[in-house]
């Protein structure tokens, strides 16, 4: 990999009863994928509160997936449902703010599916490969909080000129 | 004993947080006598050389109103920091953005281009635009740079307290500047960043509707339907920012069968406004299949427009296509 080349940075929010065993699969079935996509296991799709997905582009993704139970087979009986309704419209505002819809992905992928894991991985890598690179953090220097009260001035910026 | 010396201004704003502050009614006059009023360019005749004259830390509060957008509002804002102890973050404009805060979908280009060269009702033959420098025969005139990204307050200068609001509620106002006194006297301020003048909780804590099960099936626009006075607006498919908005209004919009715009700003403990309204309105809708859920959830309207009403600027989003020399020159 050289240093030029854009390796695309991807966070999969994966449900754990489906989709992050589904990934627990591809990996003891040896499966080859890009190793792009950091996975955060989460207890279920529905708790992917779009905060989460903001946050990953603001701290560098250039990709977000969403992988959970196919519908119907949810733990947690309707919590799919949940992540199906939000989905669509978190789709829709961030088009809005001029995203390309490509960058957010949402998948059933069952704890069987190892290798719909994998080539989910694969061709959303490549897919964001095609995009490039998004750096939505660097757009300007705010505090990065929407909370108010929050207060302070931008330590992102601050954090990042700390040599390592 | 001196008085405490206050100080207002209004950077990018529509002048309705200054209206709510003449809301106080004849309180104004109490405003007057427990404070020397050292600077209000919308009501007082005083000047920014004025303020420039004053020791760092003369101004006792700093009641700032409206978006930072361009290089005057910039320069007035870091001028009343220095200058102010208390720096406060007065109206949604200056604590979110606010309406302001919506132009950050795009950028000074489009805007400009719209505004003085595409806009239908205008006669711009030569496509003259605005300039920060003219030189014309009897001198120089200057007007100030309009930046490409609107900033909130705190993104611009350190803020120590917030009052929400579009504008703040007249009441909550006389509350804040009468807490703000005693603090002054006692010399116990509210710890830094504190949120004054509202709830912790959400304005559905505050709104009398009756609230039952949220189920919709469609949502509607407040024009499109005769709102039930007496049940929650959102039940009734109107899509109302009460849940994700917090306390401190009294509910004015929903009990005036108006939805919640938003205006309070997100209730404590919350990051992102439109994030949780987005995930609200996503819990409620009903229907058999993901497929048709989707269907539904896709018809809101405008859901930037409408969960980030005032909070775009403060929110997690950032403008995707921005021009690259932004980033160098704003920093």
């Amino acid at each position: 990999m050289s240093d030029n080349a854009f390796e695309p940075r991807l966070i999969g929010f994966l449900c754990r009863w489906c989709s992050y065993n589904g990934a627990d699969l591809a990996g003891t079935a040896r499966m080859k994928y890009p190793p792009n996509m950091v996975p955060i296991k989460t207890n279920c799709s529905g708790r992917v509160d779009p905060t989460f997905v903001m946050k990953a582009f603001q701290e560098g993704a250039d990709g977000v997936l969403i992988a959970g139970c196919h519908p119907g087979d949810c733990h947690y009986i309707n919590g799919n449902y949940r992540t199906a309704a939000r989905y669509p419209l978190m789709k829709v505002l961030l088009q809005q703010m001029g995203l390309e819809p490509g960058r957010v992905r949402l998948e059933w992928i069952s704890a069987a599916e190892g290798d719909k894991f994998a080539r989910t991985v694969a061709e959303f890598t490549e897919q964001i490969r095609a995009l490039g690179p998004l750096e939505w953090g660097k757009q300007f220097s705010g505090n990065g909080s929407g909370s108010i009260g929050a207060g302070g001035q931008e330590p992102t910026e601050a954090l990042e000129e700390v040599p390592a | 004993m001196r008085k405490p010396k206050l100080a207002l201004y209004w950077a990018a704003s529509c002048g309705g947080c200054e209206i709510a502050v003449l809301e106080l009614k004849e309180k104004i006059l109490d405003v007057a006598a427990a404070f020397d009023l050292v600077f209000w360019p919308v009501a007082l005749d005083f000047k920014y050389k004025d303020v420039e004259a004053m020791a760092d830390g003369e101004i006792d509060v700093c009641l700032f109103n409206g978006a930072i957008r361009n290089s005057e509002n910039e320069h007035i804002a870091r001028l009343l920091r220095d200058k102010a102890k208390v720096m406060v973050a007065f109206g949604a404009c200056s604590a979110m953005g606010g309406i302001p805060g919506l132009a950050n979908v795009s950028d000074r280009r489009e805007i400009m281009d719209l505004v003085y060269r595409r806009n239908p009702s205008l006669a711009n033959d030569e496509g003259v635009l605005p300039q920060t420098k003219t030189v014309v025969p009897e001198g120089e005139l200057t007007l100030p740079e309009l930046y490409d990204t609107v900033k909130t307050l705190d993104q611009t200068v350190a803020v120590d307290y917030y009052v929400p609001g579009c504008p703040p509620e007249a009441g909550q106002i006389w509350t804040v500047v009468s807490a703000v006194i005693a603090a002054l006297k006692s010399g116990r301020l509210p710890p830094k960043g504190a949120v004054l003048g509202a709830g912790e909780k959400t304005c559905c804590d505050e709104c009398e509707r009756v609230k039952e099960e949220k189920k919709i099936s469609a949502f509607k626009r407040p024009w499109e339907i005769v709102p039930d006075p007496e049940r929650c607006l959102l039940e009734q498919g109107i899509v109302c920012m009460g849940p994700a908005t917090r306390a401190g209004c009294g509910a004015r919009c929903p009990s005036v069968n108006m939805p919640c715009r938003g205006c309070y700003g997100p209730p404590a403990g919350v990051v992102d406004q439109g994030a949780k309204m987005l995930s609200t309105i996503a819990s409620i809708v009903d229907a058999p299949t993901p497929e048709e859920i989707a269907e539904i959830a896709a018809t809101v309207p405008d859901p930037l427009g409408t969960f980030y009403r005032f909070g775009l600027a403060s929110s997690l989003l950032r403008r995707t296509k921005v021009p690259a020399a932004e980033s160098e020159a704003r920093v």
